[in-house]
């Protein structure tokens, strides 16, 4: 294929206009309750941060919202946004975040590479790029997914700032108001708020054990076609997903591609977590078994390297990049120069294979210390995924307990987690929640879960109280270390594992 | 003079918290004032005795602040603070204890029951949902019993929501009380000193009707100030405002919050003995409406601290 075409320097261009402007849809980010730990690091320098600007009467701010864009009405619950700020107390455990653990990163490494950028490319490092991203930078992209097996022309990729960003452009050059956009029930929490902020018309398909059910895909297609409707695209996470910790069996995978080439309908895979497998044979990404036709393909650093340099990409066929290419420039012109130098130094050095080893070593410690907690811990009416990779898994409670509620509970006992609401576009009542294991001890993540073990004990017991159903008898904690002690196999918590998703309620 | 602007701490409502006290902070500052910020955690009273401010501004929602634990540490350090003292915190904090006080002063305040979960637990409670449901009638509410905000606040339309709405309710506090849905309109009612502020009305958005989460919302509910009321519902609502603030032992400012019943009754649904002072919360709307802008009405609630500090400083032991 041909250059993409030539984007005009954003080095000519004028700085960005100096207005400043808070998006409402910035504040609803998902990056606001995955910051956790994040959030509260102190800014170099000590200095305290000036926060003056005059003060609007309550009358002004009430013209506001006369001006809020329709989009900012679908906008989650400030109580709840609220709720999720106190999971960044330092006294908290919190299982909420979506983080990966930074601190296995040599600081010393980073020294290295950061100091030899300022040595030898200062000037370059420190100015603007292109739009799609410097060619070294889609190099390091490249070997990435060959790891996967996937072997992208470099101008179908544009480097995004984070993978975030490349959500926001795929939907931005994708979707009108109305438009139908089709996902997995439960979906990525930060995918909600980009779906909503386009007015997308979402439709959300549940998920087993085996990922995103195909045979309601295609109910949902066929219903939407009777009505003369297409959907724009359908956004799925194949692997370990975020949040339900299930991934799309091979034989899906094959069927989704099907689907998407025959009813000629893009699809969108998100695959931030695709090498962080801790059992299992890795499965082909849609985009290998497609051939980049008809899929988008999202990528991220985040998971593998770092969340804090912001660098994702997407890989698109070349009329959709055109389009991209210059929702990017509206929005950001580029992305970070500093961090493209600072991973392709990092790519240099030849050791990004080893670390994403590393990583998988300490998270399926932790993941196998969560799943064994659970299995002490939680009722016996409990059930949750059990991924084999990535960061989060999804327990579902018994269906009285909304666990939006349950969160204030467990913030007394000073633990926190995402409730499921946050995973569903219409924050429908949800008895599920996201746990994340890759940012907490293993320690720290037992003793998590044994405190939301213990609320959500307390609430299966009230309801069975007041609905006259026979009390809960909860094991006694020496009951269970006992029981512990002769194998797992006799405990007698009725175990429902690796269902997954257990969306559709 | 040296104030000291208490906000945060850890209730659920620490994020509104932070943004009262900003706001207050920035008045305080406008007027003259040295403002010391104050997160209160484990080193509270020592920076107190640190700081020694001449007036403490309570911004504090929830319990933890709201609730007369800070106010009992600020008494014992002799340090004047804004909004009302520990008894009528404690009151007004339990929804409880808050109506047996409004009932007993006469005021109509919907009728209730409320147990904890103790209750349900050894003492069978659950057996008298028939009554409770018999008494009250659906749709009822269900709500925790020390919530400043609206979480964990349910409507029950049915018998079938009654147990899932409880265990929520009690997700947020221990006790929890079930009370009589007041159809009508919702009023709030601000009181500075003794004077009652102009009413503001909360008027949500039909599909938000039974979302409460949605009436803190801005562009979800509409306010309207002063409430278009005729003047002897005005009177009655004001009236009843009044009393139960007095009732309670308010001092300083408080909300009222209430239903004008479709019968023109004023019920009273509960007091917060410290509101929101965002821009957009609703005391602060109501002082604005009585024409008294962010900064009157901020040295209006000092004035009246230290006021109330010298009365008491002037009695005998």
């Amino acid at each position: 294929m041909g250059a993409l075409p030539a984007v005009p320097g954003p080095a000519e261009r004028p700085p960005p206009p100096g207005i400043r402007h808070t998006s409402p849809v910035a504040e609803h980010r998902p990056d606001s309750r995955d910051l956790g730990a994040a959030s509260r690091a102190k800014p170099p320098g000590g200095t305290p941060a000036p926060r003056r600007r005059a003060h609007t009467s309550a009358r002004d701010l009430e013209r506001y919202a006369g001006l809020f864009a329709a989009r900012t009405q679908v906008m989650r619950s400030s109580a709840m946004r609220d709720l999720m700020a106190i999971t960044a107390r330092p006294e908290v455990i919190s299982l909420a975040g979506g983080l990966p653990d930074t601190s296995s990163f040599p600081p010393e490494s980073f020294a290295a590479q950061m100091t030899k950028i300022a040595q030898e490319s200062s000037a370059e490092a420190l100015q603007y790029g292109p739009t799609e991203g410097f060619d070294f930078t889609k190099e390091c992209i490249g070997q990435v997914m060959a790891a996967e097996g996937m072997s992208p022309d470099p101008d179908d990729i544009i480097v995004t700032t984070g993978g975030q960003q490349a959500i926001d452009l795929v939907t931005k050059t994708l979707v009108d108001p109305g438009d139908p956009v089709i996902c997995e029930a439960p979906t990525y929490p930060g995918a909600v708020p980009v779906f909503c902020s386009y007015e997308a018309d979402t439709h959300q398909v549940s998920m087993d054990e085996g990922g995103m059910r195909i045979d309601e895909l295609e109910a949902l297609l066929d219903r939407l076609a009777a009505d003369g409707r297409r959907p724009k695209f359908i956004y799925s996470v194949p692997s370990f997903q975020n949040p339900a910790g299930v991934t799309l069996s091979a034989e899906r995978r094959r069927r989704l591609v099907e689907i998407a080439r025959s009813r000629e309908v893009l699809l969108v895979e998100d695959n931030p977590y695709g090498l962080l497998r801790y059992e299992g044979e890795p499965l082909p990404p849609l985009y290998q078994l497609d051939g980049g036709d008809y899929v988008i393909y999202l990528g991220t650093f985040s998971k593998i390297l770092s969340p804090g340099i912001r660098l994702g990409w997407c890989v698109a066929p070349p009329p959709v990049m055109e389009k991209v290419v210059l929702g990017k420039q509206a929005t950001d012109l580029c992305t970070s120069t500093l961090t493209q130098y600072f991973v392709a130094e990092y790519f240099a050095e030849g050791r990004w294979r080893d670390y994403v080893a590393d990583l998988t070593v300490l998270y399926r410690e932790r993941r196998d210390a969560m799943i064994e907690a659970l299995q002490r811990h939680f009722p016996p009416q409990c059930e949750w995924s059990r991924p084999e990779g990535g960061l989060f898994l999804w327990a579902t409670l018994p269906e009285y307990i909304d666990t939006s509620d349950l969160l204030a509970k467990a913030l007394r006992e000073n633990v926190a987690f995402v409730p499921g609401a946050a995973a569903y576009v219409d924050a429908r009542h949800s008895s599920a929640m996201r746990l994340n294991f890759s940012a907490s001890q293993a320690d720290e993540i037992r003793e998590g879960i044994r405190r939301i073990g213990q609320v959500v004990w307390e609430q299966v017991a009230l309801y069975e109280t007041i609905t006259g159903e026979h009390p809960a008898r909860r094991p006694a904690e020496s009951d269970t270390a006992e029981l512990e002690a002769e194998g797992a196999d006799v405990l007698p918590l009725r175990r429902r594992e690796a269902r997954g998703g257990e969306a559709g309620h | 003079m040296r104030a000291a602007v208490l906000a945060g701490g850890r209730s659920l409502e620490r994020q509104i918290s932070l943004r009262s006290g900003a706001r207050v902070e920035d008045a305080l500052r406008s007027l003259g004032h040295d403002v010391i910020q104050l997160d209160p955690g484990a080193d509270l009273v020592r920076r107190l005795k640190d700081e020694r401010p001449e007036v403490a501004f309570i911004a504090l929602h929830g319990p933890g602040g709201e609730d007369g634990t800070v106010q009992e540490l600020l008494e014992i350090l002799a340090v004047p603070y804004t909004g009302p003292g520990v008894a009528a915190c404690v009151r007004c904090m339990d929804k409880i204890v808050a109506k047996h006080e409004i009932r007993t002063a006469g005021v109509p305040t919907p009728d209730w029951v409320a147990f904890n979960a103790t209750a349900f637990r050894e003492l069978g409670a659950a057996d008298a949902l028939e009554e409770i449901e018999a008494r009250l009638g659906f749709p009822l509410v269900v709500k925790p019993a020390s919530q400043g905000s609206s979480l964990g606040v349910e409507f029950a339309g049915s018998r079938d929501d009654v147990p899932a709405a409880l265990v929520a309710a009690f997700s947020y506090d221990d006790r929890v009380l079930f009370e009589r849905y007041v159809k009508g309109r919702e009023l709030a009612v601000g009181i500075l000193g003794t004077d009652a502020l102009p009413i503001v009305e909360a008027i949500p958005k039909q599909e938000d009707f039974f979302n409460f989460e949605a009436r803190y919302e801005i562009g979800r509910t509409t306010y309207v100030c002063p409430a278009e009321l005729s003047e002897p519902e005005a009177q009655a609502v004001q009236d009843a405002a009044r009393r139960t603030y007095e009732a309670l032992g308010c001092a300083g400012f408080a909300r009222v919050d209430l239903m004008l019943a479709e019968d023109g009754e004023p019920q009273v649904l509960e007091v917060n003995a410290i509101p929101g002072l965002t821009d957009t919360s609703l005391f602060p709307q109501a002082a604005e409406a009585a024409g008294l802008s962010f900064e009157d009405m901020v040295d209006r609630i000092v004035a009246l601290a230290l006021e109330r500090r010298s009365e008491s400083a002037a009695l005998p032991g």
